[in-house]
């Protein structure tokens, strides 16, 4: 069976202007439980890249830069 | 290479004790392991990473069942968890608990995590149980796992963060020989050898499905899937009153706690949509979610935490902690829909289904010394069955059991292991990579829950059962067949979808086993509505026996702490009575 892409608006949002994934920092993507944020080969910078979140923090707390924003998951909110 | 593509490789490495697990009982295991013998290899292995992995992740509010000399006794404490929990108990290990929790909290007072101490300076303990006194606030909670990460360094404890357990390794004789990972980030797998294996995985939180509909929106870290349920039963451990299920009273939607055990003390309280208490005590059993799901269905419901009668400052007092510690975001979900506990109630639903002993009873069978029933192999924490153990529990279990695996391991040499399992579970393990077409992980998770939801979900209902059975061992063999991950990110996501599936099956098996109702909702059975102490006065083992799942019964141990006639069924007269 072929496979589609499932649309999603993902819950944690990463301000690109304040990250600084692209000087090597992965504060977010190492400590997230459920392992979900990746570093992006076009920009360097931090992105949710799979929709499985449990809001429940680490990325947003542990950011040297405040650049990361955990919101509510859009089916909860 | 980039992240998540899929390298295929084994290696091989050994040690003395392998914690598999790295929330809250594990780190306490290995530390103690280490300490009890620092010349030991003690290995840490971790799925997500251990700065911020598992139930307690950020943090906790306090301590929910603390026994604090003066406040309570073990005997007291070890007397209303039998009662809590339908007397289904053994009582050496919650008595053991119970006597060892207080110097676990000196030790955590030592790593610099605060208890609340009231003006003469002793601990300020609060009351939420029926009988006792337990509650201990933590006001620097949310430092909790930094404060045990800085003691794993300092042991020199070796932390593997990012590798996923999937089957123990066993002797011919059945000793544990060690463990089989797989790497969530490159799919390579690693053998470790052990002389002892601790089980700290935690619950199997993945287990129902949320009424939100978003699958990790569940109460449990949703990391937690279940999978050391799954790597018991294989290896041949036996698994204890799986069928008293863990359903939680949680914020409706946001599926976290409100949490009545921080705002009670204060004055808050469970009430109808007619404003009224309807529980006498908001200490989760399974008696209490009995009568919360009863005026849910009842058309008296929705049922809320009432918190706007309390003082501003009070209320202050109670965000302060919501919105800092455990579940953070408590305050950004009520803030979004304009909830202001000043002005409206919390309103409050009924969780998922979970195996979890960390509140109710399901888990690994173990002794007072958190052993398992297979040699050399340990559980402690949410998965391990000494019944409402909580996070001190944990923390308490997980001593015991690093101390007990190291003097275990100071005493065998390793077992050995056939070669043909690891192959076997190469394999299984990276099947779903080797497909070109199929089904994505996230639709047999999904669907496996969704049927969890539809057939299991309490009341129980035989023939409901039955067809459930039917319907999950279609999606399994879907899962065996048919199940792609292109990547390691879905292969880690394939091998926790056949965790729930296995925790699923033992979830109908060990319901069904157990032929009345008992622990009110967790096991409420319609085709046996009523309580049977003459039959069914014991625990169930569910294990594996020639590949197939076995229930059976095992006698409760003679109690050390004799429980009076008329104290036994405090916890089943949960309802305010009427015109009360």
């Amino acid at each position: 069976m072929p496979l589609a892409t499932y649309q999603t608006s993902v819950p944690v949002v990463v301000d690109d202007a304040k990250c600084i994934a692209d000087k090597g920092c992965t504060v977010c993507v190492d400590v997230c439980p459920l392992d979900v944020l990746r570093i992006s080969d076009m920009t360097g910078k931090a992105y949710m890249a799979y929709d499985e979140c449990w809001y429940c923090m680490p990325c947003e707390a542990d950011c040297p830069t405040g650049a990361v924003t955990v919101n509510i998951p859009y089916l909860l909110r | 290479m980039a992240i998540d593509e899929i390298v295929d490789g084994l290696s091989e490495v050994s040690c003395d004790v392998l914690v598999i697990g790295g929330g809250t009982a594990g780190p306490m295991a290995a530390l103690k392991a280490k300490l009890k013998n620092p010349k030991a290899n003690v290995v840490l292995l971790e799925k997500a990473n251990v700065k911020r992995s598992g139930a307690i992740s950020m943090g906790m509010d306090g301590l929910n069942n603390a026994v604090i000399p003066g406040y309570a006794t073990p005997e007291q404490y070890t007397k209303e968890i039998t009662i809590a929990n339908d007397g289904i108990v053994d009582q050496r290990a919650v008595y053991k608990y119970a006597e060892n929790c207080y110097k676990i909290i000196e030790e955590l007072d030592g790593f610099g995590i605060r208890f609340l101490k009231n003006e003469n300076g002793d601990y300020a303990v609060k009351k939420v149980h029926h009988i006792g006194t337990y509650v201990l606030p933590m006001p620097n909670g949310e430092t909790v796992k930094k404060a045990l990460y800085r003691q794993l360094r300092r042991a020199r404890i070796l932390i593997s963060n990012r590798y996923m357990a999937t089957r123990l390794l066993t002797a011919s004789d059945g000793r544990v020989a060690g463990a089989i990972s797989v790497n969530t980030r490159t799919a390579e797998m690693l053998v470790i050898k052990a002389k002892a294996v601790i089980l700290c995985m935690g619950a199997a939180g993945r287990l129902g499905l949320p009424t939100s509909g978003y699958m990790f929106g569940t109460y449990e870290n949703a990391a937690n899937s279940g999978d050391g349920y799954a790597m018991a039963y294989h290896a041949g451990a036996k698994l204890a009153n799986l069928e008293c299920f863990q359903i939680n009273p949680l914020i409706k939607d946001y599926n976290g706690p409100a949490c009545a055990y921080v705002a009670g003390p204060f004055g808050a309280y469970t009430a109808n949509n007619e404003g009224k208490r309807f529980i006498e005590c908001d200490y989760w059993s399974g008696q209490m979610m009995l009568e919360f799901y009863n005026e849910l269905s009842s058309g008296k419901g929705p049922v809320f935490l009432q918190l706007k009668h309390l003082h501003e400052k009070t209320i202050e007092e109670i965000e302060s902690t919501l919105h800092k510690v455990e579940r953070p975001t408590r305050g950004l979900f009520q803030q979004g829909r304009g909830v202001d506990y000043r002005h409206e109630s919390i309103e409050m639903h009924i969780s998922e289904i979970g195996f979890c002993s960390g509140h109710s009873a399901s888990g690994v069978f173990v002794d007072d010394f958190a052993r398992t029933t297979v040699p050399g192999l340990y559980a402690a924490g949410d998965m391990a069955s000494v019944p409402h153990n909580y996070m001190l529990g944990a923390f308490t279990n997980g001593s015991v059991a690093g101390i007990d695996a190291m003097e275990f391991a100071d005493n065998h040499d390793f077992a050995q292991f056939d070669a043909a399992d690891v192959a076997a579970e190469r394999d299984r393990v990276m099947a779903p990579t080797k497909r070109e077409d199929g089904i994505p992980p996230n639709q047999i998770e999904y669907k496996t829950r969704r049927l969890v939801n539809d057939y299991l979900q309490p009341p129980k209902v035989t023939r409901k059962y039955e067809l459930g059975a039917r319907r999950l061992a279609e999606v399994r063999q879907d899962a065996k067949e048919r199940m792609i991950a292109r990547n390691a990110h879905e292969l880690l996501r394939a091998l926790e979808a056949q965790s729930i599936l296995d925790c699923a099956d033992m979830a109908v098996h060990a319901s069904l086993f157990r032929e009345e109702s008992r622990w009110g909702l967790y096991h409420l059975r319609t085709d046996f509505p009523e309580k049977d102490n003459e039959n069914w006065f014991c625990h169930t083992l569910l294990g594996k026996q020639d590949g197939k799942m076995v229930s059976e019964k095992r006698e409760v141990e003679p109690y050390i702490v004799p429980i009076a006639e008329e104290e036994k069924d405090l916890y089943d007269k949960q309802r305010i009575a009427v015109g009360a």
